[in-house]
Formats: C-alpha cells, sequence, structure tokens
C-alpha cells in the first residue's frame, strides 16, 4: 500500500467564493465554523473586519473574495478558521466562505514564475483547474514577526 | 504520606482594568496605568492651549507638579466620532492625559491574548492585545501607545512657542528692547 506521503499526492481543502472554487493546503485548515458575530474595534488594516471569538481564541476576520474573484461575497455560510505560520509562530485567520467545503486528495501542480504571488500552485479536480491559495500572501501579515514587549509581561498572553 | 501543600497551583493571573467607553465603542486599561481620574470640568481652568499643535487630537496641555501632560483626545486618537468627554485619565509614566467618555466598570482580566499578525497597522502600538469578557472582545489600550516619540517633539515645540507667546503677553517690556 502507498500512503498519500510517498506518492506525492496532498489534501486540500476545497472551498466556494461566489461562484468559484479555490483550495487551501488541509494541514493549514483549522475548522469550518457557522458565521458568528464579528467584533469590531478601531484599527488601520484595512483588509481586516474584525474578529471573532471562537472557544477562548479571538481571530482576525479576512474576506478574501474581493481580492479573488472581484466581488464582496453575497452571503457567507462559513468561516474557515486557517492558520499560517511565522517563525515559530502560528497564527489564525477566519476566512468567509459562501458554500459547503470538500477535502480531496490530489497532486498539486507548484505554481510558475508568472503566477500571482498568491498561488501556492494548481491542482485539477472534477473537471476543473483549481487555484492553490497561499495564505501568507493572500491575507495580511508580517515580514517578521516580532511579539510586543508588554505582552512578555502577561503570563497568559498567547497568539 | 503527606504531600507539601505547596503543589502547583494553576491559578491564571490576572490584572485589574478598568473598562472605559469612546465614542460607544468599549476599551481596557491596566488600573495600574491610571494614576488619577478627573472630571473634564475640573481640569478646564487648568488646561492651557496649545494654538500651534499640528496635531488634531491634542489642543491643550496641563502642568502636573513640573511636568507637562498632552490632553489627548482619545476619540481623534483612534478615528471615531468626537463625543463630549467628560473624563479624563492621567496616565502614569506617560505625558498623556486622556480625554474619555465615560468608565463602564472596573474588572479582572485573566487573558490577554496578542493581537493576530494580521493587524499590521498603528493598532499593533495602540493595543496590548484583547481581551474576552463576558462573550465579547475588548482591545486592551497600550498607555504609551497615545503619543509616539516624534508627536511628543512635535507637543513640545508647540508648547515651546506657546510659553513664549504667553511670556511676551505677561511681559511685553522683555521683547520690546
Amino acid at each position: 500500500m502507498t500512503s498519500a506521503h510517498e506518492s506525492g499526492l496532498q489534501s486540500f481543502v476545497l472551498l466556494r467564493l461566489g461562484e468559484r472554487r479555490f483550495a487551501l493546503p488541509a494541514s493549514q485548515v483549522a475548522e469550518l465554523v457557522a458565521p458568528s458575530r464579528i467584533f469590531r474595534f478601531p484599527h488601520k488594516s484595512v483588509a481586516l473586519e474584525g474578529v471573532i471569538l471562537r472557544r477562548g481564541r479571538m481571530i482576525a476576520v479576512c474576506d478574501v473574495a474581493e481580492q479573488l474573484t472581484g466581488k464582496r461575497l453575497d452571503t457567507r455560510r462559513f468561516n474557515l478558521l486557517a492558520t499560517r505560520k511565522y517563525g515559530h509562530q502560528l497564527d489564525w485567520i477566519a476566512i468567509p466562505v459562501s458554500g459547503e467545503c470538500e477535502l480531496i486528495t490530489v497532486d498539486m501542480v507548484p505554481a510558475g514564475a508568472n503566477d500571482s504571488p498568491y498561488v501556492e500552485g494548481w491542482l485539477s479536480h472534477g473537471g476543473e483547474v483549481i487555484e492553490v491559495l497561499r495564505l501568507s500572501a493572500l491575507t495580511p501579515g508580517p515580514a517578521e514577526t516580532t511579539l510586543p514587549a508588554p505582552l512578555h509581561e502577561f503570563a497568559e498572553a498567547r497568539s | 504520606m503527606n504531600f507539601p501543600s505547596g503543589a502547583k497551583s494553576h491559578q491564571p493571573r490576572t490584572e485589574q482594568i478598568i473598562l472605559f467607553r469612546i465614542s460607544g465603542q468599549t476599551f481596557a486599561i491596566s488600573s495600574s496605568s491610571v494614576q488619577e481620574v478627573r472630571s473634564v470640568d475640573n481640569i478646564e481652568g487648568m488646561a492651557r492651549d496649545l494654538p500651534e499643535s499640528h496635531l488634531r487630537k491634542v489642543r491643550h496641555s496641563i502642568r502636573r507638579g513640573d511636568r507637562t501632560l498632552y490632553i489627548v483626545n482619545a476619540a481623534i486618537h483612534f478615528g471615531l466620532q468626537p463625543q463630549s468627554a467628560s473624563l479624563v485619565f492621567f496616565l502614569r509614566r506617560t505625558r498623556t492625559a486622556l480625554l474619555i467618555d465615560g468608565i463602564e466598570k472596573m474588572t479582572t482580566m485573566t487573558h490577554l491574548q496578542a493581537l493576530s499578525l494580521a493587524f499590521q497597522g498603528e493598532e499593533r502600538n495602540w493595543y496590548r492585545g484583547l481581551t474576552a469578557l463576558d462573550q465579547a472582545v475588548i482591545p486592551v489600550v497600550h498607555p504609551e501607545g497615545f503619543l509616539s516619540l516624534e508627536e511628543l517633539t512635535l507637543l513640545e515645540s508647540a508648547q515651546f512657542s506657546a510659553d513664549a507667546r504667553l511670556a511676551a503677553k505677561e511681559n511685553p517690556g522683555a521683547y520690546a528692547q
């Protein structure tokens, strides 16, 4: 028996944004949850709407639909909770999606030099060619990670 | 056999905070960062105009002992619609006197979460992080985040001009020569 890892196959989560489908490596997806209250507070990160509260964790909400499809989502059926890795630090982000998600295992063709920075690669599924998203390029984040100093003073601080 | 009573307790560390309102938005600040709370009416007579201030959020200063503090309109600082402020927080170890709308309550937080790294704007200086209280998310402000070093330099210069103007008004002869 050949495992997915040995054969080069990878698992991806297909997500729907309006009429189009995109993919994320399954290893970056934590959960698919129903939309919940977005807590808004003053900030200057225009791509972010606020944060949601999920199991005690406050997760930034970033609607990437407009960037990918040119249109904001009409309906938000779920929030896809995904993680981005900066050094040793895992940073969570909630991405509103407009439909059910699907887990598939396929081969990914790596992105070429002409592809957008947010494209990690391509995969073929159900007659569609689907972009695999690179979340760190699609959603706002730091060039390099440093925690603000005051947080080290508080025992319960965590990312 | 008795185990030593000092078995590790996992009591979370807590911090006393003040929840306060600015233009309908709730914020938190560590109570240890607030030296004094005064009503706006109470300090009106002591506030000095800073006509040459280039910062929209700072129009007045106030003398406290041998230090000049700058009165920061918190609503303008956060880009909110200013309402009539009723209280001033004198923030410890800063040069900020913060105009706020009101205090909601004092409470305790047991958990402070760092801002997500997705937040990359000025808010990284504004907030120590976020806390969740009664199923609501509250940003916890950084007392030193209201005035940057650059802003303080600008304000000191504006204060110098204001002081010089006042001195000239009070003692016109000194400048006539």
